[in-house]
């Protein structure tokens, strides 16, 4: 442990706490919040970049931090809490399973993920490829997040920390995607966003709720 | 075994009945000035302990020995654990008779002695106190082990004072999983000693009570044992996390008289700061339901089992 560089361990320290702030998410019951947690990973996540883009030299990942920054952590949330401030979705209604089952089948996801990421960072050449499984994890949470909740806005939030989680693995596996797919990415990102919001207020509209069960309902004559 | 080991664990023991009412006091005295209240004087515990140690004995009619026993046997339980744990060296002859996993077993014992008793009067305060330790124990119980598996793993030894040798001297690095599992210890420690998210330790209002519900009964010797043994259960939680996460202070390996008298300050100061600490979380926090405590110690629990994965993968 002592020939691991200061740099590195701070690196594997943020990733660490990008996991933990997966599975607060994970938890998380208010909307308000899990927008904040959100934006919280997105700082993380630019701090990692930062660090990386510093360590390696990589002119790229200076670009794509602050197009991090930009985008995940001051226009998403903000564009995010409007949504909740207009909608008034201020909880999400029980999940689907109860939070301590929740968090150990996340623990599970963790250790799949684990497994899974084991041959990539084998392959990979970076100092940071241990980071690899984390980031699998993190996209798995995400998706765990996305499963387990009924509302409309606490999915999208899931969908876009599961976003984060590809950026992760992408710059910890290879340094960061090619910058014109990082610019698509994020670009995708915030029109999916904006798209969505007017999303809401369709199902809204039409449902008087932003339950998705209600959705089923409706949907077709069983 | 050199005669300076022997009186190190002497020592220990010593130190811990003395001290432990008496950094139980400090933590109350530090609650009483963060809650803007007049606090109580710092030996007010050991006058409790004595008054009680003066009066005569009342116990109910159908009490079985069990009721008897129970505050020997709980109190004897704590202080082998603290004999076990390296609060002032590391050098010490009683602890090869257990390692970390079996001192986790003797705090269960204590737990099990004092919830039978609780049950035994069948008074139903003591009943649901009793329940309620159950289960809080058998969801802190996993995540105490956890952390115990966590810092052995890294310091490949069950041993309590080898680890806390190993952590020592490793070179200083930012490990998230052993700060992963120091949340999960803390947390373990707030709900193992009946502090403020799972239970409070200053009320007597039925229905939240836990640990108190469980002494109603009690009297006199009886309830003083029961009580020094509260307090040095926590004094021994105290010194197991500095063992683990704050290691540096106490005798290492094999030195002289003079590395024990600064091993005392050490851990007086660092009992300070943990009594201080510990305060602090007291008054921040709001005492949580009991049916939000699986998911409080769920996320202790998971803090632990984070460190572990943490450590398995990233190697810090």
């Amino acid at each position: 442990m002592a020939a691991t560089p200061f740099v590195l361990q701070l690196l594997n320290a943020l990733a660490a706490l990008l996991l933990l702030l997966s599975f607060a998410m994970l938890a998380q019951r208010r909307v308000v919040t899990l927008v904040n947690l959100f934006a919280m990973q997105g700082a993380l996540l630019c701090a990692a970049t930062l660090l990386l883009a510093w360590r390696t030299g990589e002119g790229n990942l200076y670009v794509s931090a602050a197009l991090t920054f930009a985008v995940k952590v001051v226009a998403l949330p903000r564009l995010l809490h409007r949504l909740i401030r207009r909608l008034g979705v201020y909880w999400d209604t029980e999940p689907l399973l109860n939070i301590p089952g929740t968090m150990l089948i996340g623990v599970l996801i963790v250790v799949f993920s684990f497994g899974l990421a084991q041959p990539i960072s084998a392959l990979a050449s970076t100092a940071t490829r241990s980071a690899v499984g984390i980031a699998v994890a993190v996209i798995l949470l995400a998706f765990l997040t996305m499963i387990t909740r009924r509302k409309a806005m606490s999915q999208v939030v899931g969908f876009l920390s599961m976003e984060n989680g590809l950026f992760f693995g992408a710059m910890s596996a290879t340094y960061g995607m090619p910058m014109i797919v990082e610019l698509g990415v994020a670009l995708d990102v915030l029109v999916a966003m904006l798209v969505l919001g007017v999303f809401f207020f369709q199902i809204r509209e039409q449902f008087d709720s932003l339950d998705l069960e209600k959705l089923e309902e409706r949907g077709g004559e069983r | 075994m050199k005669p300076v080991d022997w009186f190190t664990q002497v020592l220990e023991v010593a130190a811990a009945l003395a001290a432990a009412p008496l950094f139980q006091g400090w933590v109350n005295q530090c609650r009483a000035w963060l809650q803007n209240r007049r606090a109580p004087p710092l030996l007010q515990t050991y006058r409790g302990l004595r008054k009680l140690f003066h009066k005569d004995a009342v116990i109910a009619l159908h009490a079985s020995p069990l009721f008897r026993a129970a505050p020997y046997v709980v109190f004897s339980a704590m202080l082998a654990a603290a004999a076990i744990i390296p609060s002032m060296g590391t050098r010490l002859p009683f602890s090869a008779a257990a390692d970390a996993i079996a001192l986790v077993g003797l705090f269960a014992t204590a737990r099990v002695f004092l919830s039978l008793a609780a049950m035994d009067i069948g008074t139903p305060f003591g009943t649901l106190g009793a329940r309620r330790e159950m289960m809080v124990g058998f969801l802190a119980e996993p995540a105490l082990l956890m952390v115990v598996f966590v810092t052995a793993l890294i310091s490949a030894t069950t041993s309590l004072p080898v680890m806390s040798e190993r952590m020592a001297t490793q070179s200083l690095a930012l490990s998230p999983s052993l700060a992963f599992t120091a949340v999960a210890f803390t947390m373990v420690l707030l709900a193992e000693n009946g502090r403020i998210p799972i239970d409070n330790p200053a009320t007597h209002l039925e229905l939240t009570m836990i640990h108190e519900a469980m002494l109603l009964e009690y009297s006199a010797r009886h309830l003083a044992l029961m009580e020094w043994s509260a307090a040095l259960k926590l004094f021994n939680y105290a010194c197991i996390g500095f063992a683990l996460f704050i290691p540096w202070g106490p005798a290492m390996g094999g030195a002289g008289p003079f590395a024990l008298s600064a091993a005392i300050p050490a851990l007086a100061l660092k009992l300070a700061a943990a009594g201080g600490a510990l305060a602090l979380i007291e008054t921040l926090s709001a005492k949580l339901r009991v049916f939000r405590a699986p998911e409080f110690l769920a996320t202790a629990f998971l803090f632990a089992v984070l460190g572990l994965l943490v450590h398995l993968l990233l190697g810090a």
